[in-house]
């Protein structure tokens, strides 16, 4: 499926380049409130309409966009960084104490959904799109977590494991020599999905207003914004709506895209 | 079977012990006293001791939190902040609308996910294998609460076949069910693509296993294979990922509700945030983290009645 | 009168060719014997047969079947020769069965189809048929429950269930492919009894697929040799075996009765010592408060490996072999006794002990990390050494090692996918030697292998111990390869060595009971080998 991958990297480059470009040019600027001009339908000048503020929806797209992109991905560095490392060292003391505290902490925060993480923090510190980075974040540190472990056991049941032990090498480096290199592929296509949940999540952390916090601009906060209004101007809510459902969709093409490419038994049939 | 249910329940306790320490903890943690949040800046310092003593802050932390543990067990979640009601009474009536609207959900994703992951295995590859697997990779890019403004827009505004949002309670159960329908809906098709997804490639990974060479040796048709023998292998999987949706149904319950003005869960625990009214934040946490725990514990007695190799093990 | 009349059958799959023009035929009550190396197409003309080839797979030709032409038939009356005219074995009895259903469940399933649009058995006839077959297999109802379920069985157990499920309704034919290479020696006897038994009492047609020339010889009455998808030869198995018309039947003859040139080499003194070794492992807990029972998988052990010597061990599967191979790499610990090399207690963090000891592993596809060259791989032991050659020493050593396995030093630059499986385990055999060690521990180090591969990796191995003064310790549950290739052997039982000696005392005449059943049950390749070969040279 080779359609999947071009499909899926061009529409996140897309989202990327956008909230990119967003630093250095926007159609319009977001802050300014033009009454006149609100709850305009989409045309020449405000290609996908305005808000009940009158601010152009393509900009405030753009600028959203980086708000998505930069929890989502941070909070996809947070559980590898954490995530990985616990897994690698799960599977190589595997059955003893620390790989059963690993594996119940795991199971403990599979019991608390992002959502209830953010809860929490945003009860204790209030609101703010750091808070939907560590609720979102901690989420993903099992699963990541889990995914290492895993694979990591069945790679330490191979021979050539064995022969790196035979050959002196300790677990450590055993995992970061052997056992790593060959879990990237798995890593990388997981980091798209959990990227694109993230996406989702921070949306809907930020419809709830657990998230960034205005004036910040988030999909999620818009999507509540215009909730409102959908009677009457049903472009405010669609139009945010489908920047999220393109955007995730695009990594979650991607993602295929890259297993299938990643994948050392499909490419062994392709000459 | 009954030493594997008991050490799935040992672990069950030990996961609530743990949760509930971690929920304590992260509570205790918020800055500033409750007792003279609600009393202002100008309380007189005997009213807020007997404020403070009243709602049990007096005592050492280590005694609250036994205290709120015990309470808990008998039913008793202690007294809201903001509304000095029993906490208890608040969520109850809440919790009637959240739990119901996950489980309406969750039967609905299975509904949905289990016909269309067997047929596409069943077809792989024809065309219907690959329009179920274009609409589950669009399903599940959906977010659910903008999925269930859309209904609202098509079959409340526009068709005007359900009302926009409100509950009349259980009173009436058929108006009931109604009025917690386009939100089952919105929260289940999201996962119902996941869940279809996972039962597709489950299946096609039994497929590929021995006994099935071996079935269809014995003149098992294709179809059959599928049934008998593919479909209750590749549960396994299936029943891990339902018991991880369970927790994702329930979050979702919570922003869902915000769009159909759903007296849940949600409505409460988010004006609980803006008042600081923090035992109710904590105890709706909890009551949210045992229910999860709870159906993972039900998922991991589905494993064993699935697989007897579990059974036997202990 | 044919049973079975394969004609000219010819299979692509995604038009590559798999077997071309081949013929065959099988009468009632006869067995063939399908032999031939991976990749021949043994199986493939199996399924073929059964209607079961993978998609994208072209036929032509014709496979009868008393009359019928099963390649004309259309699925459904295929799904109606399955099971009922035409029944299967598996090689893999561990997988082979449906983890989830209990046996008796599995054998009757097939008199519960509808078959020709009969009315299924009823369950009361059913199961008296299931319980008479499971009983004809040997495996009696009183003895073994109908309500079990695979896993509380054992391998032959299992493959006596698949068995049972295969002639239940009394097939014309069985097809049987590969049903005894995951078993043990004794198991294996066993299962080949029975298959010659049902042939005999049923007066069915048995294809069996096999690569082990002996266990052709021992259940065949008819054999076709396959290369490359073609039959190079058939006819009776004596007459093939005796005449050897074809060249490549001749090779493949001449590498199952292999034996590795040994040259004589003064043994030392002792180089590695084993002391009373035990192992424990913990199991599962019976109660949940009472202490966790242990299971001895080794007991006691002791031997010595003296320098310059070749040593076998031989065992079937649990026997100890493997826990034995690990504790002597000091790969997991010993729960009594020592393990010392020159002296030197063994230890994991000890390098300057470990060195002298390398290993060379079974599977020689996963013994190598897919993601480093050659020269990488097979460096990897210098870790070991403080001393480790650097730069171009470092090529050097390497370039020398891969000579010495009669590869090219070139090969260092590649990935390990360009290689074959004999290829991998020569370079598996470099990696072993690069640090040059006084001790290598073969386990299994063959027996992935095609025999012709098998054949030439022994004389490697032998010429490798000349030229290095090599002692090694060959790990294998083929005594036949053992045979040939040391000095001197230890039969393990239950992790117990029960009897060590000289190789081929131990084979001749051996003393312990288990010893004695292992080698009778041990197939064999009759011994119209070479001598009848003479013989007939010289009538002509």
């Amino acid at each position: 499926m080779r359609l999947s991958l071009a499909l899926g990297a061009t529409l996140t480059s897309l989202f990327v380049g956008a909230a990119l470009l967003s630093f250095i040019w926007t159609p319009y600027g977001i802050t300014g409130v033009n009454i006149a001009a609100r709850l305009h339908s989409p045309d020449m000048s405000n290609l996908l309409g305005t808000d009940h503020f009158g601010r152009d929806l393509l900009s405030m797209i753009m600028v959203g966009a980086r708000t998505s992109i930069a929890v989502a991905l941070i909070a996809v560095g947070l559980g590898m960084g954490l995530g990985v490392p616990l897994g690698l060292t799960a599977a190589a003391r595997a059955g003893g104490w620390l790989d059963e505290i690993v594996m119940r902490g795991n199971d403990l925060i599979f019991a608390f959904p992002s959502l209830v993480i953010a809860i929490l923090i945003t009860a204790v510190f209030g609101p703010g799109a750091v808070n939907a980075i560590i609720a979102i974040g901690i989420f993903n540190i099992p699963v990541f977590a889990r995914l290492t472990r895993g694979g990591a056991l069945s790679l330490w049941q191979r021979d050539f494991i064995l022969a790196a032990r035979v050959a002196g090498k300790s677990a450590a480096r055993i995992s970061v020599e052997h056992i790593l290199p060959n879990l990237a592929n798995l890593l990388i296509v997981q980091g798209t999905i959990q990227f694109s949940l993230g996406i989702l999540a921070e949306a809907g952390l930020s419809y709830v207003g657990l998230g960034a916090q205005p004036p910040i601009p988030s999909w999620g906060r818009m999507l509540a914004d215009a909730q409102t209004m959908v009677a009457i101007a049903p472009h405010v809510a669609v139009i945010p709506g489908m920047a999220i459902v393109l955007m995730v969709l695009g990594l979650n093409l991607l993602g295929d895209g890259l297993r299938d490419a990643l994948d050392p038994r499909l490419r062994g049939r392709k000459p | 079977m009954l030493r594997y249910a008991l050490s799935r329940l040992t672990s069950l306790a030990i996961s609530l012990a743990v949760a509930s320490v971690v929920i304590f903890l992260v509570v205790e943690v918020a800055p500033g006293d409750p007792a003279s949040y609600m009393l202002g800046i100008n309380a007189q310092p005997d009213t807020l001791a007997a404020l403070r003593s009243e709602l049990g802050l007096d005592v050492p932390k280590i005694t609250r939190y036994f205290n709120w543990v015990t309470g808990m067990l008998a039913g008793d979640f202690g007294m809201s902040y903001t509304y000095r009601t029993p906490v208890s009474q608040m969520i109850s009536d809440r919790l009637w609308v959240s739990l119901p609207l996950a489980l309406y959900a969750l039967g609905l994703a299975v509904l949905i996910a289990f016909p269309a992951g067997v047929l596409a295995a069943a077809r792989r590859g024809k065309t219907s294998d690959i329009s179920v697997m274009a609409a589950t990779q669009l399903g599940i890019a959906l977010p659910n609460f903008w999925f269930a403004m859309l209904l609202v827009l098509f079959f409340a505004i526009n068709l005007r076949w359900f009302s926009a949002g409100g509950f009349p309670g259980w009173s009436y159960f058929p108006s009931a069910i109604k009025a917690l329908t386009l939100p089952a809906v919105a929260l289940a098709l999201p996962q119902a693509a996941i869940l279809t997804r996972v039962l597709r490639s489950a299946l096609l990974d039994t497929l590929h296993e021995d006994y099935i060479r071996t079935a269809r040796a014995k003149g098992l048709t294709r179809r059959q294979t599928l049934w008998r023998h593919a479909l209750r292998n590749a549960l396994i999987p299936v029943l891990t990922i339902i018991g991880l949706q369970f927790s994702f149904l329930l979050a979702g319950a919570i922003i869902i509700e915000q769009v159909f003005y759903l007296p849940g869960l949600g409505r409460l625990v988010f004006q609980s945030i803006s008042q600081r009214d923090l035992i109710v934040v904590e105890s709706v946490v909890m009551l949210l983290v045992f229910a999860v725990i709870l159906v993972n514990f039900l998922v991991d007695l589905a494993y064993a009645a699935v697989d007897p190799r579990l059974r036997s093990r202990a | 009168m044919t049973l079975l009349n394969i004609r000219n059958l010819s299979l692509s799959i995604h038009g590559t060719p798999i077997l071309r023009d081949l013929s065959v035929s099988i009468a009632p009550g006869e067995i063939l014997a399908l032999t031939g190396e991976s990749g021949s197409g043994k199986s493939m003309t199996a399924l073929a047969t059964m209607g079961l080839l993978p998609q994208g797979a072209e036929t032509t030709g014709e496979i009868a079947l008393n009359g019928t032409d099963l390649l004309q038939l259309s699925e459904p009356q295929m799904c109606n020769q399955r099971g009922n005219t035409i029944g299967m074995v598996f090689q893999e009895p561990m997988t082979a069965l449906n983890p989830l259903q209990t046996i008796g469940h599995q054998v009757a399933e097939t008199l519960r189809l509808r078959r020709n649009g009969e009315a299924p058995m009823t369950p009361a006839s059913a199961r008296d048929l299931v319980r008479d077959t499971l009983t004809r297999v040997g495996l009696p109802p009183e003895k073994v429950p109908l309500t079990r379920f695979p896993h509380e069985l054992s391998g032959g157990q299992r493959q006596r269930v698949v068995i049972a499920m295969a002639i239940i309704r009394r097939p014309a034919l069985l097809i049987a492919d590969e049903p005894t290479t995951a078993l043990d020696v004794t198991t294996q006897a066993q299962i080949l009894d029975l298959l010659r038994d049902l042939v005999r009492d049923f007066a069915m047609g048995l294809m069996m697929i096999t690569h082990d020339l002996a266990v052709v010889s021992q259940i065949a009455d008819r054999i076709a040799v396959l290369r490359k998808g073609e039959i190079v030869e058939q006819g009776l198995t004596d007459d093939v075996f005796r005449q050897r018309r074809h060249p490549y039947t001749r090779a493949l003859f001449a590498a199952s009765r292999h034996r590795a040139q040994l040259c004589d080499v003064p043994v030392h003194e002792p180089l590695l010592r084993v002391q009373n070794v035990s192992r424990d492992y913990p199991m599962k807990r019976t109660g949940l408060f009472q202490p966790r029972p242990r299971f001895r998988a080794l007991k006691d052990v002791s031997f010595d490996i003296r320098r310059g010597e070749r040593l076998g061990l031989v065992g079937e599967s649990g026997s100890g072999k493997s826990t034995l191979t690990r504790a002597m790499l000091g790969l997991d610990p010993v729960s009594g006794g020592q393990i010392t090399l020159d002296g030197r207690l063994i230890d994991v963090n000890n390098p300057a002990t470990r060195r002298k000891m390398q290993v060379v592993f079974q599977d020689p596809y996963s013994s190598f990390n897919p993601r480093h060259r050659v020269a990488r791989l097979i460096s990897e032991p210098f870790h070991l050494m403080d001393d480790a050659p650097t730069a171009a020493a470092r090529d050097a050593a390497i370039a020398e090692v891969l000579t010495a396995v009669d590869l090219s030093p070139s090969d260092g630059a590649k990935y390990i996918h360009a290689f074959s499986g004999g290829q991998r385990q020569r370079i598996a055999i470099a990696r072993a030697l690069i640090t040059r060690p006084e001790l290598i521990l073969f386990d299994e180090a063959v027996s992935a292998l095609d025999v012709r591969v098998r054949a030439q990796i022994l004389d490697l191995i032998a010429d490798l111990s000349r030229r290095y003064g090599l002692s090694y310790l060959f790990i294998s549950h083929d005594l036949s390869v053992v045979r040939g290739i040391t000095d001197r052997v230890m039969v393990m039982q239950a992790g117990e060595i029960v009897e060590q000696g000289p190789t081929d005392q131990v084979f001749d005449a051996p003393s312990h009971p288990y010893t004695r059943k292992l080698i009778a049950a041990a197939p064999r390749l009759p011994a119209f080998g070479d001598e009848a070969l003479s013989t007939d040279r010289g009538m002509t």
